[in-house]
């Protein structure tokens, strides 16, 4: 290897080294900011180690009241998105081709369009049939474009699936809803189960849609943002370090669930 | 549709081709048409709607063009958004050739899984976590001073913290469609470049890039597109001077009461980003059924 060699892999080698510094020292920061006893979150200057912002994270009742306002959301979305990206994921794949393609760019045009935009045509639309922003419009609005997800995620599933397996099933005399039911809806499980916890994600994190629907309801992400405004201690830091962890933790479990499912031959 | 019918049967079919044309025509259709309706209207009391004064007309869109701080705005908006994007190209372009080339499985599974993690957690509190480095005395200008590379503390709200807040949050939706066309680029093509005397610069600009133009086109649209759209970043991390278009449709609705103009400046973004994607992806000849996977 030539000296210029070495000279630019020491270089690459650094590169990595920052690119990974800027990855991960925000989340560092602001979670190690919690633990400190400065009013203000920072982790210069420390002025002692406390775990007190956690206890005022639980005594407040707002923050209670908004995660539990993005909870409710985000069960309600997946009730309506995994049947809508399912059904739009079989229709799609049922269409000939020209057909298909001209579908398929009208489906993934919620993913193209702006997260403002969605919330404001859904806030536009329903302010003219009398219904104002909240729990209802924030479902609706997230679920236009988080049904795009389920399809495409279904829609990868479905290209693996042999459609001799509903051919055969029907040749043995099954109807056809049985068929949908024993053989389509079993194989598609693994991928429903995927989408759906994507869409819980997808759904409590959500800021740019919500913000125009949300009425007086104030989710956890509208909470933070409001914080971060009107006065932010390291309760707030306190948060969104339990935040993180949880988010860590089920996205290793939910690869560790997509490997064993992977490593079987026919899951 | 009749391949529809015969695997499913009328009765499920028709369940399906419903939710589907609820979701489309309802929730996609629907309000986007209502908001075009909105756009052209005049912002009238309630009594008026429906009288003389009420009529399709482009003054709310001729409004944005009028009025010089709006404008401003909205122009800086777009080249700031293809700034994010061009910067978020250059962080990820020697990372995701990296990946994609040079690294081992086992390197490549853990990078994979540092760089994804961070995606995990929400735009707000990416943003939060920004907000923090970058305070006035937070520890950004505090390791700067100590290093002596700066003698007194630096304000980085504004369109620093704002640029560098966007790259970061949207490095995923540029990393891994680069990351993906580079892998299947064959190590042979690169080796065969390098054989007949090709520079390292040459090989990237005549190999590499031409044949990752698919991913690069993708990761550019997503990233102009949620740059555009983003409100968080700019909220929490700009300054007076470094208003975004978002802020500006916001406060047409929330605090000016003027939601014809609103919906005007949303469509024009709508129209912007539309206009982006189909032009990118028309000059890197990508296939939209290529960009959303």
């Amino acid at each position: 290897m030539s000296v210029a060699d070495r000279i630019f892999r020491g270089l690459f080698v650094l590169y990595l080294a920052a690119f990974a510094l800027y990855l991960f020292a925000p989340l560092i920061i602001m979670g190690a900011a919690a633990f400190n006893e400065s009013r203000f979150p920072t982790v210069i200057p420390w002025q002692g180690t406390t775990t007190d912002w956690f206890g005022a994270m639980w005594a407040d009742r707002a923050m209670w009241q908004s995660l539990w306002t993005s909870v409710l959301v985000a069960l309600c979305v997946v009730v309506v998105v995994v049947p809508v990206g399912t059904a739009a994921a079989l229709v799609l794949t049922s269409l000939h081709a020209r057909a298909r393609s001209f579908a398929y760019a009208v489906m993934v045009s919620p993913l193209l369009t702006p997260g403002v935009v969605i919330g404001i045509s859904t806030l536009i639309l329903w302010r003219q049939l009398g219904v104002g922003g909240g729990v209802f419009l924030i479902v609706l609005a997230q679920s236009t474009f988080i049904i795009c997800y389920v399809m495409l995620m279904v829609m990868a599933r479905l290209q693996r699936f042999d459609r001799t397996q509903e051919e055969a099933a029907l040749g043995l005399g099954a109807s056809r809803g049985m068929v949908f039911r024993r053989v389509t809806l079993p194989f598609l499980k693994p991928a429903l189960l995927a989408s759906g916890g994507l869409a819980v994600l997808q759904s409590i994190e959500n800021y740019n849609t919500t913000l125009f629907v949300r009425g007086f309801e104030t989710p956890l992400t509208v909470f933070i943002a409001t914080k971060v405004r009107t006065g932010l201690t390291p309760a707030v830091n306190a948060l969104a370090l339990v935040i993180i962890v949880a988010t860590v933790l089920g996205a290793i479990a939910y690869e560790i669930a997509r490997r064993r499912q992977a490593a079987r031959p026919r899951g | 549709m009749r391949d529809l019918y015969g695997r499913f049967g009328p009765w499920l079919s028709t369940v399906f081709l419903s939710l589907v044309f609820i979701w489309l025509a309802g929730m996609v259709l629907a309000p986007n048409l209502m908001m075009i309706d909105y756009a052209l209207r005049p912002n009238l009391p309630p009594a008026a709607i429906g009288g003389p004064d009420d009529g399709y007309s482009l003054n709310n869109i001729l409004y944005l063009a009028g009025e010089a701080t709006h404008r401003a705005i909205f122009l800086k908006t777009i080249w700031a958004s293809a700034l994010v994007a061009l910067v978020t190209f250059l962080v990820c372009y020697p990372i995701a050739f990296w990946m994609a080339q040079r690294a081992t499985t086992g390197q490549l599974s853990v990078a994979l899984l540092l760089i994804i993690i961070p995606f995990f957690i929400n735009e707000v509190l990416r943003t939060l976590a920004w907000f923090i480095i970058l305070a006035y005395r937070g520890p950004l200008n505090a390791v700067l001073t100590n290093l002596g590379l700066i003698d007194a503390p630096i304000r980085w709200q504004g369109d620093g913290g704002v640029l560098a807040a966007m790259v970061y949050a949207y490095i995923l939706f540029m990393l891994l469609p680069i990351y993906n066309a580079i892998e299947s680029l064959e190590k042979a093509q690169i080796e065969a470049a390098r054989d007949l005397g090709a520079s390292p610069w040459r090989i990237h600009t005549r190999v590499v890039i031409p044949h990752a133009k698919a991913g690069i086109a993708t990761g550019f649209v997503f990233t102009f597109m949620l740059a555009a759209g983003s409100y968080v970043a700019p909220a929490l991390l700009g300054s007076p001077g470094s208003r975004w278009f978002t802020e500006i449709i916001y406060n047409w609705f929330f605090e000016g009461g003027d939601w014809n103009r609103g919906a005007a400046y949303a469509l024009v973004l709508l129209v912007l980003c539309l206009a982006v994607v189909l032009i990118t992806l028309r000059i890197a000849r990508v296939n939209l059924a290529d960009v959303a996977k």
